[in-house]
């Protein structure tokens, strides 16, 4: 279960402080997929970072698989994110030089996991990416790419995903592969929280929280 | 998927940045090795230089002694043994010895194991009227040298003087020209004290007691001055062998005749000496020349060494942090990645420094192979050193070991920055 309480997080910006987060307070339980809404800049990715245990909120706090997350040291925290959340970003950011296999296995790095190539080779067949398995990124379409860093994700079968816009740079097709897996995996009792701005993953979603324009102080 | 295998990939995948870096070990490990190589090629030149000085200047010692020993051979005999109860003052003044001694010592002489002395000469010697001529002269019965039974047989000095001959001294050969009115020559016959002679040779003027003297042979002096098997003396050659070497000579032959003394010609005995010892002082100046010679050059060279390496090293280590820098920048978004999987800190450190030390393990080999090279075709010709590829060994260690650890050192805030990039702020300038 994940739960964001009373958060706040501001940044120095050009034209004053930027209040991107304001006192927001959100709890996912297991099996829940929320949607994040908002216009840009109104501070989704914010959000998804301080829910991840990477960016320090200047108040409130984050409670995460039991721990309140901003309490862990730096490493126990980056344990933490190893073993126990999925992230899926827009850009994918895969690793350019490593092949589709080797990408889902990345996390590994940080998390051995004897099981860990079985369960790579698993999420390759059900996203479709056998063809694929040992070419690189440069090789792929975005929809692969995207499927790709979504087989990352979930490699450790982490209690509870968060994905930033992951079909925002997808046509109709991948997108659907993507949510639907996500959908799949929300229905396997892990939470989702998933930031977008569209309308077709919003529908997905058990709940859709909007968040409003960020606030500018001089 | 490792750490290692990442590292491995990264490498394949941005070739150049690697290799970039690598050329930058290379060229600090190169420049360091080739000037070893260098300075041990100029050591191994100087001692071949030295030692075949060393070695020409023996020679050539050698050959200026022989010469030495025959010019100063020509000095004469520097060495006088005289009967032990001979009065010296006597011997002085009448300019020859009134005792006598057994000419058998001269067999027991030449029979001993001496080493100090050669060019044994007995000589019976005496001041005589010469009636004929109305004159005095010096008679001198000689035999030839009698060889030393230790030693390999010298070239005589003196010239043997067979029966019937006679040798005679510049004044009387000048006497009896005048008295005769034509020029005296060799085979010319000379009455003395009632004998007749054939003239042998003629001596040239030496200025002292020789330009009256007549030289016969041994034998009819002892009949004509009626010492039967007696001489008054015996001329040899003493060696150089030491400072005290007239002690020496007397301790030697005191050992074997003990009814004798020594007396040295002192002037010919150190001319013969100085000679040579000056002749060796040069020959040890000029190797200590050449020596200084090459310490200067070495000195020029590790000078020169001293400025180059430590610049090139610091370049280089500049060139490699700068390589590592970009490196950390093209890798933005993976280090943020990475970051948000859960590596940590202190894994991103490793996942750095040890790309880097890869790399400057890779340089240092390349390096040392081509400093070798380099060393050994810009050295002083002494030949190719392959034989000796990993001399020093302590070289190679510190290349292999400090190539790699310099590498990680140049690449260590590169890595730091990278450690502690900020996934958060990557991922939200990546996202937008």
């Amino acid at each position: 279960m994940l739960e964001i309480q009373n958060i706040t997080k501001s940044y120095p910006g050009p034209r004053g402080v930027v209040r991107a987060l304001d006192g927001i307070s959100l709890r996912v339980g297991p099996g829940e997929f929320v949607a994040v809404r908002g216009p840009s800049g109104s501070g989704k990715t914010t959000l998804l970072l301080v829910a991840g245990g990477m960016l320090h909120p200047d108040e409130g706090r984050v409670l995460a698989a039991g721990h309140d997350v901003y309490r862990l040291p730096s490493e126990a925290r980056s344990r933490l994110r190893a073993r126990a959340i999925g992230f899926v970003f827009q850009q994918f950011h895969l690793i350019p030089y490593l092949t589709v296999f080797e990408n889902i296995l990345a996390p590994v790095l940080a998390q051995p996991n004897s099981g860990a190539r079985m369960r790579a080779q698993d999420l390759i067949a059900r996203l479709g990416l056998e063809q694929r398995r040992d070419h690189r990124p440069s090789e792929l379409s975005s929809g692969e790419r995207q499927r790709c860093a979504l087989a990352r994700a979930l490699l450790h079968k982490p209690g509870f995903v968060l994905a930033d816009e992951p079909t925002g740079n997808l046509d109709d097709h991948n997108g659907a592969i993507v949510l639907d897996f996500l959908s799949e995996y929300a229905a396997s009792g892990r939470a989702l929280l998933l930031v977008t701005h569209e309308a077709r993953a919003a529908e997905r979603a058990h709940r859709v929280v909007q968040l409003e324009a960020v606030v500018r102080t001089p | 998927m490792s750490l290692w295998r990442l590292i491995l990939s990264e490498i394949r995948f941005r070739k150049l940045n690697f290799l970039v870096g690598v050329s930058a070990v290379v060229v600090a490990v190169a420049c360091l090795v080739a000037q070893v190589n260098l300075l041990e090629q100029h050591d191994r030149r100087t001692e071949k230089i030295l030692a075949a000085k060393e070695k020409e200047t023996a020679e050539t010692m050698a050959g200026f002694e022989d010469e030495m020993r025959i010019i100063t051979k020509n000095l004469g005999f520097n060495i006088r043994i005289l009967p032990k109860d001979l009065n010296l003052v006597n011997f002085y003044a009448k300019d020859y010895a009134d005792k006598y001694m057994p000419e058998e010592y001269v067999a027991r002489l030449s029979n001993s194991r001496l080493v100090t002395i050669n060019h044994l000469l007995p000589t019976l010697q005496q001041k005589v009227e010469w009636p004929e001529r109305a004159i005095t002269i010096v008679l001198a019965g000689t035999r030839g040298e009698v060889p030393i039974a230790a030693q390999n047989k010298k070239k005589p000095i003196q010239e043997v003087v067979s029966k019937g001959k006679i040798i005679l001294g510049f004044q009387l050969h000048r006497l009896l020209t005048r008295e005769r009115g034509k020029e005296v020559t060799s085979g010319d016959f000379v009455v003395l004290r009632g004998r007749t002679f054939v003239v042998h040779k003629l001596q040239s003027s030496r200025g002292d007691a020789d330009d009256i003297t007549a030289w016969i042979a041994l034998e009819e002096a002892q009949e004509m001055l009626d010492k039967k098997g007696l001489i008054n003396g015996m001329l040899a050659l003493g060696c150089n062998c030491a400072a005290e070497r007239l002690g020496q000579i007397r301790q030697e032959i005191a050992a074997v005749l003990p009814d004798t003394q020594v007396e040295e010609f002192e002037t010919k005995a150190t001319a013969r000496a100085e000679a040579r010892s000056r002749t060796a002082e040069q020959a040890k100046a000029a190797i200590e020349r050449e020596r200084k010679g090459r310490e200067s050059l070495r000195e020029e060279k590790e000078a020169f060494a001293s400025i180059l390496v430590p610049t090139v090293l610091a370049a280089c280590a500049v060139w490699l942090g700068l390589m590592a820098f970009l490196n950390v920048l093209e890798r933005r978004s993976e280090i943020g990645l990475l970051r948000a999987l859960g590596l940590r800190s202190r894994q991103l450190l490793v996942l750095f420094l040890a790309r880097a030390m890869l790399l400057g393990f890779t340089g240092a080999v390349i390096g040392y192979v081509a400093g070798k090279f380099v060393g050994t075709r810009l050295g002083e010709n002494t030949g190719w050193s392959w034989s000796s590829p990993f001399e020093p060994p302590i070289l190679l260690i510190a290349v292999l070991v400090g190539g790699p650890l310099i590498s990680a050192l140049a690449c260590w805030l590169p890595a730091l920055a990278a450690a502690r990039q900020d996934p958060a702020i990557v991922l939200q300038q990546e996202s937008t």
